[in-house]
């Protein structure tokens, strides 16, 4: 063991190899946070929106914006009459006061933000002025954390990368070996076969919590996204999940020759869970005779996994279904993988 | 030269491989002592490599039967695989990992071996124990791939076409390195198709040509049984009226007379002999030289005289 144990020295050669490669690096752990960084930033939920309107300058336009501004989710601003037609026009402000007597409020009431623009600028100015209501009322504003979307990305982003670096990892590494002779050179050896295989399998253990912590830790921790089911569940997921691909990589590489070949494969294999298995956006969204077939696509059983356990805090048990699946896929890959597996 | 008390250390007979409509190897019979160097010599497509690669135990044959130290394939891999050292034609061994790294990813399969320290010393890369073997030139890759060859301390060193595409100096370099191993007792068997390093470092040499030996002794028999020690050859101009093959074999002390275009090759078993009586038979019949080089018979015109083809076939 240890030092000069031969799955030792062949794991540390895998990662050498691995880490000494800054686009591996890049791929593995930057893509996938720029990528939440992004998407998060383009889908971020804003803040309600301030009602911007505009107060046709005139007597007593001064002191009708004062009491807009004060209002709370209004920004009033005085404008020469032109200007505020203008604004108006150009959908800047979404009405315009003109003080007066009576008050005129100009809008277009075609568009819902103008509506909502009357009411608010009308609400704010007659309870200024006196208006009592004659009904208590209380709010209750609610920031659902878990519902957003950088909520339903993260799990997804999680899941991808798992693919992604099972496949790459194991599949391409193992074609390279093929291709360079190198794999032909290590059988002429005394190692044995299964510690060859066994190397790529710890390598991509203990690259997977580096990887999947920096991402979940960056989602909790930028994001606020929640971690509502158990720590233990999540990494049984991942490991299933990570084995899964290990073992659609290892066959995907199992007869390949060159890495064209099997850059190719993987890319047709994976291209379709990027898009069917809901990574970005829910796969609810593709039409029901296709459920049944997106289901048993292993992604989409892990991200239906993950985001259960993540966002909704399930039990290992209740996402029994979609873990089996993923362990059937990885069973019967590696099984197959295995048997047609060219070793020279 | 080995002598007659040496054991075994390789014997294969009828040894037959076929790939599709090809017969890389077609019945070969081979005996490589303990402690001799043996090399396979012959053009690209001779059938070296697959020969090689049988005896590795990286090819099966389609038939035939093969003994290495008393062990058979099918029988004791593992216990066999311990003893052998093997470094094959191209092969990357790695891009980003250093030279020190990948003599200890191999030293982690033997049982015993040598230290890493001992193996970089005996290749001579000492120096670029730390560097990526990416940065590594064409001779010191080939020297890092015969130290993963000799890190397990082998009986028998399997080398094919070590020194192919290395400038002379690094050939030379390699020759050290195997002719150090077997000072220290170790078997070699080597592929070449340059007839110098067969010439230098052979004890014995099986010439092979589709996929047979056609002719196995050590390099000196090999060569005298031309019948002649030397090579006159010379090229005649362009145009000129040449003479007969009949009449240049008539000639004193000419063995064998071979004619490519203008080209001329005498296989003489004196030199200073034979060129007088062909200078005299040109300038009667008027004929004009453009080249004359005469040489030490080798295994190239062997090769040639056995063929009618040379060994390397570029």
């Amino acid at each position: 063991m240890g030092g000069s144990s031969p799955l030792w020295q062949l794991t540390l050669a895998r990662f050498r190899e691995q880490l000494r490669q800054p686009e591996v690096l890049f791929w593995v752990f930057a893509f996938p946070l720029l990528l939440a960084v992004a998407l998060g930033l383009a889908f971020r939920n804003r803040p309600p929106e301030v009602i911007r309107v505009a107060v046709e300058a005139g007597r007593g336009a001064d002191s009708v914006a004062a009491i807009l501004n004060g209002a709370g989710g209004l920004h009033a601003a005085v404008s020469p009459p032109a200007r505020a037609a203008e604004q108006l026009r150009k959908g800047s402000v979404t009405l315009v006061v003109v003080p007066g007597e009576p008050l005129v409020y100009r809008f277009d009431s075609t568009r819902s933000e103008s509506r909502l623009a009357r009411l608010a600028t009308d609400d704010a100015l007659q309870r200024a002025l006196g208006r009592r209501d004659v009904r208590a009322v209380a709010e209750q504003k609610v920031m659902a954390r878990g519902s957003r979307y950088i909520d339903f990305l993260i799990p997804g982003l999680l899941g991808l990368n798992l693919m992604g670096t099972g496949m790459w990892g194991m599949g391409y590494a193992v074609v390279e070996a093929r291709k360079r002779k190198l794999m032909k050179r290590l059988l002429a050896s005394p190692m044995r076969r299964s510690q060859y295989l066994l190397s790529f399998i710890v390598a991509r253990l203990v690259m997977l919590g580096p990887e999947v912590v920096l991402l979940l830790g960056f989602g909790m921790l930028a994001f606020g996204v929640p971690m509502r089911g158990s720590v233990v569940s999540v990494a049984v997921l991942v490991l299933i999940g990570a084995m899964c691909f290990a073992g659609l990589g290892l066959l995907t590489a199992s007869r390949a020759r060159t890495t064209e070949m099997v850059s190719g494969l993987m890319n047709l294999i994976m291209m379709p869970m990027w898009i069917l298995s809901g990574v970005f956006f829910s796969s609810a969204n593709f039409p029901a005779a296709m459920q049944p077939l997106i289901k048993v696509l292993p992604l989409t059983a892990l991200n239906d996994a993950l985001r259960a356990v993540i966002l909704d805090g399930a039990s290992l048990a209740a996402v029994a279904l979609p873990a089996a699946i993923c362990v059937a896929w990885g069973a019967v890959s590696f099984a197959v993988a295995l048997k047609i597996f060219r070793w020279l | 030269m080995p002598n007659a008390t040496n054991t075994i250390a390789i014997h294969c007979r009828a040894l037959i491989k076929r790939y599709k409509e090809v017969v890389a190897v077609a019945g070969l019979d081979l005996d490589v002592l303990a402690g001799e160097c043996f090399g396979l010599l012959g053009p690209n497509g001779a059938g070296k490599t697959t020969t090689v690669e049988m005896l590795e135990g990286l090819v099966t044959p389609d038939a035939g039967e093969i003994e290495l130290l008393g062990m058979r394939w099918n029988q004791d891999e593992h216990a066999l695989r311990q003893r052998l050292g093997v470094a094959l034609q191209e092969t990357k061994l790695a891009d980003r990992l250093t030279v020190a790294e990948v003599i200890r990813l191999f030293h982690s399969f033997y049982r015993l071996g040598r230290t890493v320290e001992e193996v970089l010393d005996v290749v001579e890369l000492g120096e670029k124990r730390d560097a990526w073997v990416e940065k590594l030139s064409g001779g010191q890759r080939q020297r890092l791939a015969i130290a993963c060859a000799l890190v397990g301390d082998p009986d028998v060193l399997f080398l094919d076409e070590p020194t192919t595409g290395l400038d002379p100096q690094s050939r030379r370099q390699l020759w050290d390195v195997v002719a150090t191993f077997k000072r220290g007792g170790g078997t070699v068997v080597l592929t070449t198709h340059y007839m110098e390093e067969a010439e230098r470092l052979c004890d014995r040499v099986a010439v092979m040509d589709h996929g047979k030996v056609i002719a196995l002794g050590t390099p000196r028999q090999l060569v005298a049984s031309l019948g002649a020690e030397e090579v006159v050859e010379f090229t005649l101009k362009e145009g000129s009226a040449p003479p007969s093959e009949a009449v240049l074999a008539a000639l004193p002390d000419v063995r064998a007379v071979r004619r490519d275009g203008t080209r001329y090759t005498l296989t003489v078993s004196e030199v200073h002999r034979a060129v007088p009586g062909l200078l005299a038979e040109l300038q009667r019949g008027g004929v004009e030289m453009t080249a004359l080089v005469t040489h030490h018979a080798t295994l190239e015109d062997l090769f040639l005289s056995l063929t009618g083809r040379h060994l390397r076939d570029e």
